[in-house]
């Protein structure tokens, strides 16, 4: 069949910033702008449909509201657009490969999806009779169990809400062990590689933080450890595989080392994903560590979140781990241990994180991903996820500088660095090219002991082709980058906004919408 | 393996591609002690979608499912109707599976919801402004706290006897780490709050007063005084609202004099989750902005001039700032947050007032029903859609017979607080719009029943 008779071709722009005229409407075609909801919604529109109260006088204690909220409304279509229209400036892993290190983005499952909405997980309240809730009570048992078995700990604390809330859990745990010994320390050792919420986590549960320094080959340097242990080091907070996507291959003799001083040996386990079901944290010495489940265990990011955080505890620290948990009689019934009964089942708890039982929509999610891979399918997450990494590791090792390739393999990410850009160029012009090229930039910047590093973590749900093509992109844009294309600069061209002032909104900081004329006033 | 894109031809070509002879090749940094030759043991295999949907589809049949019986549950989380457009938008792949913006001109879509949600709050808050969400409103409550002593410089809180105890239990532990000080006590059956007793305890070492709006039993009490007192001595005046639609027929913390107001955002928009994923809702005056945790977003321009919105002020957090950082947090709740500022937007304020008349009307009819049974009192002058009885038996008995008779009954005080008997005759009762003609005659009944 002959679609275009004519034999008409189009033309195209000779350059990127030729890409036709401006349109009234400032969209073009499928790229469409969207007004803020309250510059298109109005105070008396609304998009539910609400029976009129029954009219009785009100029993407000005299405090009935007596002025506007200024909450503008849409009607169902306008919202779907609104939203929809938003979504679409954003990219996503359903879209594309999104090498974010450190973060493991990963496919979600739509089944994960469908499983926490069925009502007797999305409709049940926390605090129902426990004869009500066994089913959501047995989800929370039967993930912990699976969480015990594949990290060989001791025993497991659920109710954190993030990684971050599970690092202070695994914290206080600590500093309560150590009160509990009569022996209160005061600093905690954090590797200079470390995450952000390792330093900012230990300040928050009340300890100095001490940075200790990486070696050459971008691990722990052990003598350095060896030499600041002492009897005021509570904690070690090690990232393993580390934040430069190696594993520390001295991590035995880390802990030894740090049991050996009288102190615990915390793991971020932002990572765990490059070894599930091929290591066991607890055959390493670790005393505690989260498990981010909106990582390893594929729970959807969101946009930032809400995210998961269960904390696996070592034998000497599971008898101060926090409330409310649950546990499973002989009979099979589950009941939550809370502060009532505490005193016979848990009496060490060092108290209670958050309001409920923690993120129940995460916990059906991971179980049901757990179930669909099974023990040989996690095992096959891991091995998949770190030739991936090698893979693009080695692909590009010949065009990007590469600190620790020498070395041997890495982990579940690829570092690079930008050793070789011409003067002006650096990590951040290849990110943003990148986005021009269909892709999600890796991170930037971080660790910071790698000088312009770029932390590259493809995960093991991308195809030999996706992997393929963003090698392809990544050569590209690495050669440009060492012949000093100045056009770098101005990427991303495509994307729905240009490079954003990030100064001016920190100097002048605008956090809410304000009506014209209120706007001016403020000024 | 169905999530798992590689074949076996992948992985070999790939293997000999980075010059590895097997996948234990790429292992070699792992201590041999630590390496487990085969797969973690008395584990299952893999499993089919349809298989694992069975699993999980038996536990969630072992619930009672709140909007399958009458349901009059509170204290903290509380079952509205949400749109099922909002479901639809939070489920839009380009929103559930983005991470956090840290490339601002292809996150758009979630930066620009984040800037609109910070404003609703703000307005819903009488505040100046507000973040981008914390874990859930208990969280929120401590961050707060927290704030406060940073602001002040003072290290001792009061925290209302009306505050859920949920929330006063994440406080202290935390306040046994940090060195704070906190006082705090329990509610008593009266429709009197403890605003004058709080009011009393302010002295020049309160760095803040934390009073829940509604508070647990449900009452309303005017906050202003309490904001006056507070400001006089030096001290900021902290409210927590656990039941936000309240504030579409309530007048705002804010406006009566609150610094900071914190929240639980769950019940618009996020549905009920046994508990979590919700979304805690953090709001201040703008001259705190330097000292508030979280994220925030800005509204910027970009390269051409046109606006465009960014995660802004990040030297207050713990990647740029690590030890120094106001918080810890790093994920938070943006999902949530989706879900809330899309219910609220359908809502609209003409919604959102609607939805709170609805609520205080059906709360008003159920209190005057139930307090006519004999031997039970209400314990409330003033309330919003949740509402103390004080029964002429223990409350916790008496919800486990409701539940035998298919009835979700509220939440009984006892549960809340098992030591304290002067409160085990309470039952704290949440009437919103789900709520229908039949499900209030099948609780009066039931109640008449176990009551006697």
């Amino acid at each position: 069949m002959t679609v275009n008779p004519s034999g008409w071709r189009p033309t195209a722009p000779t350059n990127a910033s030729d890409c036709g005229p401006e349109t009234v409407t400032g969209n073009r075609a499928l790229q469409l702008e969207e007004p803020l909801l309250f510059e298109g919604g109005r105070l008396d529109q609304t998009g539910v449909d609400l029976p009129d109260a029954k009219h009785s006088p009100a029993r407000l204690g005299g405090l009935e509201r007596n002025r506007d909220i200024g909450l503008p409304g849409l009607s169902e279509p306008e919202a779907v657009r609104h939203y929809t229209r938003l979504s679409r400036q954003n990219y996503a892993i359903d879209l594309g490969l999104f090498p974010l290190g450190s973060c493991t983005m990963k496919h979600n499952p739509r089944l994960n999806e469908k499983v926490a909405r069925m009502p007797g997980f999305a409709d049940v309240h926390p605090l129902q009779p426990q004869e009500t809730v066994q089913g959501a009570l047995r989800v929370i048992d039967e993930l912990a169990s699976w969480l015990l078995d594949l990290s060989g700990m001791h025993s497991v604390a659920m109710s954190p809400k993030a990684g971050a809330h599970g690092e202070l859990c695994g914290l206080l745990c600590i500093r309560s062990a150590l009160e509990a010994r009569g022996d209160p320390r005061e600093v905690v050792l954090v590797p200079e590689s470390a995450h952000g919420t390792n330093p900012a986590t230990a300040a928050f549960a009340g300890y100095r933080v001490e940075s200790i320094p990486a070696n050459k080959a971008g691990r722990v340097d052990l003598d350095a450890l060896r030499a600041r242990l002492g009897p005021d080091v509570a904690a070690v907070m090690i990232t393993n595989p580390n934040t430069c996507g190696l594993f520390e291959p001295e991590m035995i003799e880390i802990s030894e080392a740090v049991h050996a001083a009288g102190a615990f040996v915390y793991c971020d386990g932002a990572n765990f994903n490059a070894i599930v079901g091929r290591v066991r944290p607890g055959d390493l010495g670790i005393d505690a560590m989260h498990i981010n489940l909106h990582k390893t265990f594929s729970t959807p990011h969101g946009g930032g979140g809400p995210g998961s955080g269960p904390v696996v505890l070592s034998k000497a620290l599971a008898p101060f781990g926090p409330l409310p948990f649950v546990a499973k009689g002989a009979d099979g019934t589950c009941k939550l241990v809370e502060e009532e009964n505490s005193g016979e089942e848990h009496p060490n708890a060092f108290g209670r994180m958050t309001a409920f039982h923690g993120q129940m929509g995460m916990f059906t999610r991971a179980l049901t991903y757990i179930l669909s891979h099974g023990a040989d399918g996690l095992r096959q997450v891991a091995e998949d996820a770190v030739l991936n990494a090698n893979y693009v590791l080695r692909s590009l090792a010949d065009v990007l500088d590469a600190p620790f390739a020498s070395a041997g393999p890495c982990m579940h990410e690829a570092i690079f660095s930008d050793k070789g850009f011409a003067e002006g160029l650096g990590t951040i012009d290849l990110a943003k090219a990148l986005i021009d090229e269909g892709f999600h930039p890796m991170t930037m910047y971080f660790p910071l002991v790698v000088h312009g590093a770029m932390l590259v973590e493809p995960t093991e749900t991308e195809s030999k082709a996706a992997l393929d093509q963003f090698i392809a992109a990544m050569r590209s844009i690495a050669e440009r980058a060492k012949a000093g294309d100045e056009g770098l600069k101005s990427a991303p061209v495509y994307a729905p906004r240009r490079r954003l002032d990030e100064t001016l909104a920190a100097r002048k900081p605008v956090l809410v919408y304000r009506e014209p004329v209120q706007a001016k006033a403020a000024e | 393996m169905r999530y798992l894109p590689l074949s076996d031809t992948d992985r070999s070509q790939m293997l000999q591609a980075v010059g590895a002879k097997s996948i234990d090749d790429l292992f070699v940094d792992v201590p041999k002690a630590a390496r487990l030759d085969g797969l973690v043991r008395g584990l299952p295999l893999h499993a089919s979608e349809l298989a694992v949907e069975r699993h999980m589809g038996a536990l969630s049949k072992a619930n009672m499912v709140a909007g399958e019986v009458p349901f009059f549950l509170g204290c903290g989380a509380y079952r509205h109707h949400v749109p099922a457009s909002v479901d639809h938008i939070i489920q839009r792949g380009e929103f559930l599976t983005s991470y956090t913006p840290y490339q601002p001109e292809i996150a758009q879509g979630t930066l620009q919801v984040l800037f609109e949600f910070q404003t609703q709050v703000a307005r819903l808050f009488g505040c100046d402004i507000a973040n981008a969400s914390m874990y859930d409103g208990s969280t929120a409550c401590w961050e707060a706290v927290l704030m406060a002593g940073r602001i002040t410089r003072r290290e001792k809180a009061i925290l209302s006897s009306g505050l859920h105890p949920h929330y006063v239990s994440v406080c202290n532990t935390m306040a046994k780490f940090t060195g704070d000080t906190l006082q705090s006590g329990e509610p008593t059956l009266s429709a009197e709050t403890d605003a004058e007793h709080l009011i009393a305890g302010i002295d020049e070492q309160t760095s803040a007063v934390v009073v829940q709006y509604p508070d647990i039993l449900g009452r309303i009490t005017d906050l202003t005084p309490i904001a006056e007192a507070a400001h006089a001595k030096g001290a900021l005046l902290i409210a927590v609202v656990t039941e936000p639609v309240a504030l579409g027929l309530i007048k705002s913390p804010g406006e009566m004099g609150a610094d900071v107001v914190v929240g639980e955002g769950q019940s618009i928009g996020v549905g009920l989750q046994f508990g979590g994923p919700y979304v805690g809702l953090f709001a201040c005056n703008e001259k705190f902005v330097r000292q508030m945790p979280g994220r925030l977003a800005g509204e910027t321009v970009d390269a051409e001039g046109k606006r465009g919105f960014v995660l802004t002020l990040s030297t207050r957090e713990q990647h740029i700032r690590r030890e120094k950082a106001t918080s810890n947090i790093c994920t938070s709740s943006v999902l949530c947050a989706l879900a809330f500022t899309a219910h609220l937007t359908l809502l609209g304020e003409k919604g959102l007032r609607r939805l709170a008349s609805l609520n205080h009307a059906r709360a008003c009819e159920v209190a005057d029903r139930l307090a006519a049974i004999p031997g039970v009192s209400l314990v409330n002058d003033g309330f919003f859609n949740e509402f103390t009885l004080e029964l002429p038996v223990e409350a916790r008995p008496a919800v486990h017979a409701m539940v035998e008779k298919g009835v979700l009954g509220g939440v009984s005080l006892g549960r809340l607080y098992p030591d304290s008997p002067a409160l085990a005759n309470g039952l704290v009762v949440a009437v919103t719009e789900t709520v229908t003609d039949e499900d209030i005659d099948v609780l009066e009944a039931a109640l008449k029943e176990v009551a006697k």
